[in-house]
């Protein structure tokens, strides 16, 4: 009951989301959606494991403290505050979530689940969540919303991945959440490369290679 | 003994953090290259014995893209000192780190038996290469790391959506984590269809991108055109063979399952477009090292399309790895000693390269005969007998649609080499004190050797290797391998009623 609420709750961070202008904003929501997700598997009666606690803890911090913390230093460092003239507008982005969601439900009705496990909204909400971050990322111009929504669809896989956590081996989950971690810090040195050689973090600038 | 491979690379790239001396640090490469080949080289002897579940070990498959890897690792690090010492401005620290800590992943990923750890391994090549990519520190160079970091780690999260579905069709067919390759081969009957068919489909898109298969490769002729020839050669042979091996454990898991007809019509319609798409870019390509980029997208493209014909094909796109890769980096090298010499790598500029640098320009000829499938070098092999496999085993169409490309891109390629290594000289060139010496062309003459020595003769080791390989991808998972004892037991349960 509570994980259906959470999951629910998930889905609709996503709207908002793609409904933001202020880049702060969408950090947040973004941050509050990982925390969301860390809390998922306690709901789900997983506490008891004592391996499935510790990658919880683990995914709660990297996402709710130390990837934010990268986010929001990039965005002091390069004064980015809002989103101005995204390539989809915020009407037409809401509407897309919205499609996506529905396909998402419609897409995960074709995927059987295993039979005696409780239904879920899993696979749904991974796949919407999944499509809200890919829709962040091809619309927006700033290089920083483009990284909310590479974590966005970050979290889509993670949803998923509760699926099968009673059985991921914790190197594998760890490695994950690593490479997570290091990419969004990576991706900040180079926003910042990118503001000292720019002046601006719009991407549209980044066009000079073509064919 | 084989976790050697991976801790050297890595210990290697701590110590060059730790040195401050540039000329020291700098030889590390070389001698951690040929240490890492040695290495391989006496692991490699074992490669049949491979624990059933392991979570690391070298089977055949793994070790033949090692060993292409490794061999251009070393090539690269002969090059690399002489390269470097003719970029005194640019960071040599952490240049040397990141292509070490590439050497270790890639020994990871070879070795992993998890699909989660193969995973984990891609996507740390990816982050240590983006720091390569920005060598040079200038505009152009920072949009081609934007656009090689956020595609690629897009494509990648694909992946691991991917490898996630595959483990949930592994969860509905009863099979408990640990998740070896093996163990899912060996179970492949029990796997549900559509979560495996829909996770192939992710996996192909995520390691596609990473390979640069059209239309996801939108990152590379940026990525390749704007780095140093070096990093070009590493990236075009080396992280492209990691995630073609990464797709190709789960491919061989499909086809264990029964599901080989459908990835391979996957393969060949992504192979095919690959091919197409190049050709498009290829005509009118004004850049010498974006054309190579595109070259690069074609060469992917044969290699998936090798595996989507099946069979003797397989076998040969794994061959036509090695090829490409001996070959990519006689081309990339030399292209970035031209670059170097006339500060420019586009038409206009660079023409008749043949008159200043001799050497590079006729390596640089050489190189595009070899890679276009003239014959005695290593990669006319490999595409001739994927297209007479595809032509006798009834796919007369692709097959014809394959020769037809191929002679298209020979063709295309041909009009910017020719001008850039024969044409007249322009006026508006620019002269650079850059030179050819032994050092930074008796590299790619080692490459080109090889690559023509593969193309003569495949000693009879290294064809086990490849057969070895090519079975695994024929669905059947590696023998275990039996003490006596075991032996023993086995029959005697057997034996009894």
């Amino acid at each position: 009951m509570f994980t259906d609420f959470l999951i629910a709750l998930t889905m609709l961070t996503n709207f908002t989301l793609v409904a933001t202008s202020r880049v702060n904003k969408a950090i947040q929501l973004a941050v509050f959606q990982g925390i969301l997700l860390g809390l998922i598997p306690i709901a789900m009666g997983l506490g008891k494991h004592l391996h499935i606690l510790l990658v919880a803890a683990a995914a709660i911090a990297v996402k709710g403290w130390l990837i934010p913390f990268l986010l929001r230093r990039a965005v002091t460092q390069a004064h980015i505050y809002r989103e101005v003239d995204p390539y989809v507008g915020y009407t037409v982005s809401l509407l897309l979530c919205a499609a996506g969601t529905g396909l998402s439900l419609m897409l995960a009705h074709s995927l059987p689940l295993k039979p005696g496990s409780t239904p879920t909204f899993l696979v749904p909400a991974a796949l919407a969540t999944l499509f809200t971050g890919f829709l962040l990322l091809v619309s927006r111009r700033k290089a920083l919303t483009q990284v909310v929504g590479y974590l966005v669809l970050e979290n889509g896989i993670y949803l998923f991945g509760l699926l099968l956590v009673e059985d991921m081996p914790v190197l594998v989950e760890t490695g994950i959440l690593l490479d997570l971690f290091v990419g969004v810090f990576v991706m900040g040195i180079v926003i910042n490369h990118i503001h000292v050689a720019f002046d601006s973090t719009d991407t549209s600038y980044l066009a000079e290679l073509k064919d | 003994m084989a976790l050697l491979l991976i801790l050297l690379p890595l210990v290697a790239a701590a110590l060059a953090v730790l040195i401050k001396d540039s000329t020291l640090r700098v030889r590390l490469l070389p001698a951690t290259g040929a240490l890492h080949l040695a290495l391989l080289l006496f692991v490699l002897r074992s490669w049949r014995e491979l624990p059933h579940n392991a979570w690391l070990g070298l089977d055949a498959l793994g070790g033949w893209v090692l060993l292409v890897v490794s061999v251009l690792f070393l090539i690269c690090a002969l090059y690399a000192p002489s390269y470097l010492s003719l970029r005194p401005d640019r960071d040599h620290r952490v240049f040397t780190v990141c292509i070490l800590a590439f050497l270790g992943l890639a020994s990871l990923l070879a070795l992993a038996r998890h699909p989660g750890v193969v995973w984990v391994a891609m996507e740390t090549t990816t982050l240590v290469t983006a720091p390569l990519v920005y060598f040079n520190r200038n505009r152009r160079s920072i949009e081609a790391t934007w656009k090689y970091l956020v595609l690629g780690s897009v494509g990648i999260a694909l992946a691991l959506l991917g490898t996630l579905f595959v483990a949930y069709s592994a969860h509905m067919g009863g099979l408990e984590e640990p998740l070896h390759f093996s163990r899912l081969m060996a179970a492949g009957a029990s796997l549900s269809r559509p979560w495996l068919r829909a996770g192939f489909v992710l996996v192909l898109v995520g390691y596609g991108t990473k390979m640069g298969l059209a239309p996801l490769h939108s990152w590379k002729p940026d990525a390749y055109g704007e780095t140093p020839g070096i990093v070009g050669a590493l990236l075009a042979g080396g992280v492209t063979s990691c995630a073609f091996l990464a797709l190709l454990r789960i491919y061989a898991v499909v086809v264990a399952a029964g599901e080989g007809p459908f990835a391979r019509e996957l393969l060949l319609g992504f192979g095919l477009l690959s091919m197409v798409w190049a050709l498009v870019f290829m005509v009118g390509q004004v850049d010498f090292k974006r054309l190579l980029a595109y070259s690069s997208v074609e060469h992917m493209g044969i290699l998936v399309f090798g595996i989507g014909i099946g069979g003797l094909a397989a076998r040969f796109a794994l061959f036509h790895l090695a090829a490409n890769a001996l070959v990519k980096s006689v081309l990339f090298l030399s292209a970035g000693n031209i670059h170097r010499s006339y500060a420019s790598k586009q038409l206009p500029q660079v023409t008749g390269a043949i008159r200043r640098t001799p050497v590079s320009a006729g390596l640089f000829f050489l190189g595009f005969l070899a890679i276009t499938g003239l014959p005695p070098f290593a990669p006319f092999i490999s595409e001739f007998q994927i297209a007479s496999a595809a032509l006798t085993t009834g796919h007369l169409a692709s097959g014809a649609a394959f020769l037809v490309l191929l002679g298209g891109i020979f063709l295309t390629m041909s009009d910017t080499v020719m001008q850039v290594v024969f044409g007249v000289p322009s006026p508006q060139r620019i002269r650079t004190p850059y030179k050819d010496t032994f050092a930074t062309t008796a590299p790619l003459v080692l490459a080109m050797v090889l690559a023509l020595a593969l193309g003569i003769h495949l000693p009879a080791p290294l064809r086990a290797l490849l057969e070895g390989a090519s079975s695994a991808l024929e669905g059947k998972p590696p023998v275990p391998v039996v003490s006596l004892t075991g032996v023993a037991q086995v029959v005697q349960t057997e034996v009894r009623p």
